[in-house]
């Protein structure tokens, strides 16, 4: 792992730790993005995570461009000799696998896809390794996953789930984007599962959709009443296969403004998980399941 | 006071200088794609040059005025009309209770800012009014104008008519546009091969331009350093694990088409990037309609911060032209 530093234009500074995915890349750019909020650089207007990388954004008119170099440099070391341990939550995401939503969707864009004669899941399976798409969906839901990136639009959430590289899912992206991709489509792309909070061009697989709002600009829903976009780096995400009546339950409840999501907070040390993956996600869901 | 749409024109929208300190959440800068303009237009009628104005694109918006107000209009040259009578552009005029404010067709350039005295005030969201669509979000409703929305303004009269910018400070792109441009993020993945051809050849704008991003067309296709791509990153060469865009960053998937992204862009994907538009020439692109020529022009980090002050110079000399 090798850190690269360069300028995006004359207003950003662009870190990469890896140009390869992996936890502690992303351990390393979420603490070595939060040494630079905390050491409250003047001139300092935006710094934003990413899955093995962060940006921060300047004004040069306020602290030069080497000089806010120099600065970021300086916390490297410091983003090195940080405990890699997070007090965070684990949220239970409910999701409608298969549902007729995104279905529709995959079919009216089947000729932007790589197999035009089956759907997103049973290309995913199959490309996978798995017997058929249930398969999958069990892989994608057995093991927690980790939002290593919220970007792309409105509080969309990147998910990098917390298992082996040998058993880390991959699919590609479309072809060619769709136009069109349902609110709250649970997707994938790569080696990152994502939300989609808003309606949208997208071009990552479609596997499933949760009733269970994520971005609200106008703060009605009443678990975004405090802030509008709901997930941040490091929540940790369990998703919950749900029928078409817990689907409709849900949304009842969002709408009479009754719906709380399940949450529970948890301590995540990198070094124990890797140590013992399973192990430590057990741990995570019995703190989820007794929330 | 209020502005009433009696006709919206095409993706009319209310902008201001943009939102600061969301963008780690997804939330775009936003606000005026030609941020200069935007600001000579507020000085023009009095405002602080951070209020929040109107940005038409290609065509402007039918207003009817409830009452007086200093108006003025800058950036695209689109006629300008009140009640029929034509009027300056990049200069202040007076709109009276029950007048309408309207435009001819367009003649060169993009976009218009319409400041108005007392500037709009809908609602702030996130610390600003400036319209996210895609995220429904400041503006109205976080949408377009439409025919019949009544917009709120701080309903001062402002200092009347006859203020105006010299034509020495009215910034527009040349022909062929020329775009300043800092290599650097993902520069290293272009063969230096592809990274010369880059800045040698002729692009056009492509029809799909908006607020998100700019598209150009004409030039070579960019070829890649071989190498077996990371994990995570995806197939494609132009791809990288996904990581955050850099405002004016230029990508270019696939290695054909690059694209700038603009200030209602994506925050991050994964697709490379081979640098950046220098920040002063953010606002030129803004002006740019499809098919117009460009030229990429290669600069360091010291030309980047000369042209960044020579516009902010710019500013500073209408600001005392003004009072």
């Amino acid at each position: 792992m090798k850190t690269r530093y360069t300028f995006g234009g004359d207003e950003h500074v662009y870190v990469e730790m890896d140009d390869e995915m992996s936890l502690d890349a992303f351990f390393k750019s979420l603490s070595m993005s939060n040494a630079v909020r905390d050491a409250n650089i003047e001139g300092v207007t935006e710094i934003c995570p990413a899955n093995a990388s962060f940006q921060v954004r300047f004004d040069p008119d306020v602290i030069s461009p080497d000089e806010i170099m120099a600065k970021v440099k300086e916390l490297e070391h410091k983003a090195e000799s940080a405990e890699k341990r997070l007090t965070t939550r684990i949220v239970e995401i409910p999701v409608f696998y298969k549902d007729p939503w995104t279905h529709e969707t995959l079919m009216r864009f089947r000729e932007r896809h790589q197999d035009p004669n089956g759907t997103d899941l049973d290309y995913a399976a199959k490309i996978n390794g798995f017997a058929d798409a249930d398969a999958f969906i069990e892989a994608h839901h057995s093991q927690p996953w980790f939002v290593s990136m919220v970007g792309f639009v409105a509080g969309l959430p990147f998910l990098y789930q917390l298992v082996e590289r040998d058993k880390q899912l991959q699919v590609p992206k479309y072809l060619s984007p769709r136009t069109d991709t349902p609110k709250q489509t649970i997707g994938y792309g790569g080696c990152f599962s994502c939300i989609y909070s808003v309606r949208g061009a997208g071009g990552y697989q479609m596997f499933g959709v949760t009733p269970m709002p994520i971005y609200d600009p106008e703060q009605k829903v009443s678990h975004l009443k405090d802030f509008m976009v709901f997930f941040k780096p490091g929540d940790i995400v369990k998703w919950k296969p749900i029928d078409r009546a817990e689907y409709d339950a849900v949304v009842a409840a969002v709408e009479d403004g009754t719906y709380e999501p399940r949450i529970a907070e948890v301590e995540f040390d990198l070094d124990e998980f890797n140590a013992d993956m399973r192990g430590t996600n057990a741990k995570m869901l019995e703190a989820l399941n007794d929330a | 006071m209020t502005l009433k749409i009696k006709n919206p024109g095409l993706a009319t929208s209310i902008q201001d200088l943009g939102r600061i300190g969301y963008f780690h959440l997804g939330i775009p800068l936003g606000g005026a794609m030609d941020r200069y303009a935007l600001r000579a237009a507020n000085m023009l009628v009095g405002n602080d040059e951070g209020s929040a104005c109107l940005e038409a694109v290609f065509m402007g918006p039918e207003i009817e005025f409830t009452e007086t107000a200093t108006v003025a209009v800058t950036g695209a040259q689109l006629p300008i009309k009140v009640d029929g009578e034509v009027q300056e552009a990049w200069t202040s005029f007076v709109v009276k209770a029950g007048q309408t404010l309207s435009f001819d067709f367009l003649q060169a350039g993009a976009r218009i800012y319409i400041a108005v005295s007392g500037g709009i005030t809908t609602p702030e969201a996130l610390g600003s009014r400036s319209t996210y669509s895609i995220g429904a979000l400041g503006g109205v409703e976080g949408r377009a104008i439409q025919a019949g929305d009544e917009l709120p303004t701080g309903g001062s009269e402002g200092p009347g008519a006859g203020r105006t910018v010299p034509e020495s400070l009215r910034r527009k792109p040349g022909t062929p546009a020329r775009l300043r441009v800092l290599p650097g993020l993902y520069w290293h993945r272009l063969t230096d091969e592809a990274g010369a051809g880059f800045f040698e050849d002729e692009w056009k704008v492509a029809p799909e331009a908006d607020r998100m991003g700019y598209r150009f067309k004409g030039g070579r296709p960019l070829e890649f350093v071989d190498r077996e791509q990371p994990f995570g990153a995806g197939a494609d060469p132009s791809n990288i694990v996904d990581g955050c865009y850099s405002y004016g960053s230029i990508q270019v998937p696939g290695g054909t088409e690059p694209i700038v992204l603009h200030r209602d862009a994506v925050s991050g994907g994964g697709y490379f990037t081979l640098g950046a538009i220098i920040s002063a020439d953010m606002d030129l692109i803004g002006q740019l309609q499809p098919h117009t020529p460009v030229k990429f022009e290669k600069v360091d980090m010291t030309q980047s911060l000369a042209a960044r002050k020579d516009r902010k110079d710019m500013l500073e000399k209408i600001r005392e032209e003004l009072g």
